[in-house]
């Protein structure tokens, strides 16, 4: 089960050249600058870019290679595509688009599918609105469901929220992050927000210069200490975990960090029980003996794993090991040489902020 | 000098016919001109602007090079006219079937033209949607494609019917004069002119005054809405 590959496109001014193997199941995000190649990519992975070359596989089901000559075309491969500005017919209401892909699909589905989505989406006050006033947030919200109503084996999205504003931004990805919990096909999803990509990536590839940098399960790829340059800024780990309960008196979410416990800042109680929580490693620091007063909440003894030098050359970044999670810390050299740094050793390491994800 | 008079028989009869001939011209036109426009608004060839040049040729050219030509080749020694004669159609010039040839090349420009400049302002985005939710290219075009193409459409329908009523110098080469067969609305204002007939005169010539403001008005209204 995966989607696997390795195609080329050559263009005036561009190249994309990507080898990658994603998993057949979960959400894979395509990440990185514009112009990177992400979005070119997915349109590969749909069969809109006729003139590149290589091969392509889903599931075993060979899309497109160059010897011998197939091109699976873009209808037949029973896909669900998101547009970053959303593509509805213009001609049809919420309803006809949302009916469009549903009329053709080519895998039964179970009777309530319909019902389904448009409830999961929110879309029942909307089917009779035309699609022109609707706005941006409900417009994707439609293009979402017009694509899961074909009933595809795969579901691809560009970038569906980086045409809307911010308040409709946060209005939309819950619902995907919905999306992704209940969907059993692989979804690949490309942004340049690494804010959307921590939030719904199983697996993530970063782009750069048409090419991928760097591919792999969301928490691993982001912590890996030789992330290419443009992603060093990027170094955190994303830790998926359990609330173990909520703080109202300080706005504190107590969560599960192996035998610890990590607070992070919550201004309401968090809606699910499983969260994923960020922690960038320019927010980790490290102490030798933890009996010190200071406002740091949260202190785990920790043991250094590797280091490595950073881009910036006044700092190194290291990877250590919290009760079974690894945990990523960006200081300075200096420190690292003052507190004797080295693989094995015992320390303590100090959670400045983490970011508590929907 | 400026009495008016009601439409004579011979008057009704040239107009019901030219009605027939521009209906018919209509339908066959539309039919011709929605593939030939989408394929001229989506080609890049060199074929494809020789193509888009023929078409527009009859905005150009006078009417009675055309009616020349057309008369020359549907003729009993042209290649089309030898082609029809041995299908056993017999020859076209003089006849209702010579004239609608005539008329759907003449006006041929008035319906590939908006619906050229409809379809190339579409642009792929909506075809990609279509295919993505599993709909072919013939499927995305009668579903996506026509549908929302629908003003041009029918500016592309009343630009022909109206060019077609108003069409005189390709008629009077290739159909001639005979009232009933090929007579159009047109001709026998002229003959009304001919033989001083000035009351008779102004009743056609109001009528096709009026139409034809009646038709590039509604165009103008069907545009406004888009």
């Amino acid at each position: 089960m995966s989607l696997s590959g390795n195609l080329t496109l050559q263009r005036p001014g561009f190249s994309l050249r990507a080898s990658f193997d994603f998993p057949g199941r979960g959400t894979t995000v395509l990440l990185g600058p514009s112009g990177s190649g992400k979005t070119t990519l997915l349109r590969c992975l749909a069969g809109l870019e006729p003139a590149a070359l290589g091969r392509l596989s889903m599931n075993g089901v060979v899309w497109q290679s160059d010897d011998p000559p197939v091109f699976v075309p873009v209808h037949a491969r029973q896909l669900g595509v998101v547009f970053q500005e959303g593509r509805l017919f213009p001609h049809l209401n919420v309803e006809g688009n949302l009916r469009y892909g549903w009329r053709r699909r080519i895998q039964p589905v179970q009777g309530a599918a319909y019902e389904g989505a448009v409830e999961m989406l929110n879309l029942g006050t909307l089917l009779q609105r035309s699609v022109q006033k609707l706005s941006g947030g409900e417009r994707q919200r439609v293009a979402i469901g017009r694509a899961l109503l074909a009933a595809p084996r795969l579901l691809l999205l560009d970038e569906p929220l980086s045409a809307i504003d911010r308040a409709h931004r946060d209005e939309i990805l819950p619902y995907l992050v919905r999306l992704r919990r209940v969907l059993d096909i692989p979804m690949v999803y490309v942004t340049h927000s690494l804010e959307e990509a921590v939030c719904l990536a199983d697996h993530i590839a970063l782009f750069d210069s048409g090419e991928i940098a760097s591919q792999g399960v969301l928490s691993a790829t982001l912590s890996r200490l030789d992330l290419p340059f443009p992603f060093q800024d990027d170094l955190s780990v994303v830790i998926e975990t359990t609330v173990i309960r909520w703080d109202a008196d300080y706005a504190l979410a107590c969560l599960q960090i192996g035998d610890h416990i990590l607070r992070v800042p919550a201004s309401t109680k968090p809606a699910a029980e499983r969260v994923r929580v960020r922690v960038c490693a320019k927010d980790v620091s490290i102490a030798i003996d933890p009996h010190t007063q200071d406002s740091i909440l949260n202190k785990f003894p920790a043991c250094v794993i590797e280091l490595a030098d950073a881009h910036h050359p006044a700092q190194v970044v290291l990877a250590l090991d919290v009760a079974g999670i690894r945990f990523v810390a960006r200081i300075t050299r200096l420190s690292c040489a003052t507190l004797q740094l080295s693989p094995g050793k015992m320390v303590w390491i100090q959670v400045k902020s983490a970011a508590l994800l929907i | 000098m400026t009495s008016w008079a009601l439409p004579s028989h011979s008057d009704w009869v040239a107009i019901v016919l030219t009605a027939q001939l521009a209906t018919l011209t209509t339908v066959i036109l539309l039919l011709i001109a929605m593939p030939l426009a989408w394929w001229l608004a989506r080609t890049h060839s060199l074929a494809g602007k020789l193509v888009a040049a023929v078409v527009a040729l009859p905005l150009v050219l006078p009417p009675t090079v055309l009616g020349f030509y057309l008369l020359i080749a549907l003729g009993e020694q042209g290649p089309i006219g030898q082609l029809t004669n041995a299908l056993g159609l017999g020859i076209l010039p003089f006849s209702f079937s010579g004239l609608l040839v005539a008329s759907v090349i003449y006006t041929l420009p008035f319906a590939v033209q908006p619906l050229q400049q409809t379809f190339a302002s579409q642009g792929d985005g909506w075809l990609e949607a279509a295919a993505t939710l599993g709909a072919s290219r013939l499927d995305a075009f009668f579903s996506v494609v026509l549908p929302m193409a629908r003003p041009g459409l029918i500016t592309a329908a009343v630009m022909s019917f109206a060019h077609t009523v108003g069409e005189f110098g390709v008629v009077l080469m290739i159909g001639g004069n005979i009232p009933g067969k090929t007579k159009v609305v047109s001709v026998q204002l002229y003959d009304h002119v001919e033989s001083l007939e000035f009351a008779q005169a102004h009743s056609l010539a109001a009528i096709l005054v009026a139409f034809s403001l009646l038709a590039l008005f509604l165009v103008q209204i069907v545009n406004r809405n888009k």
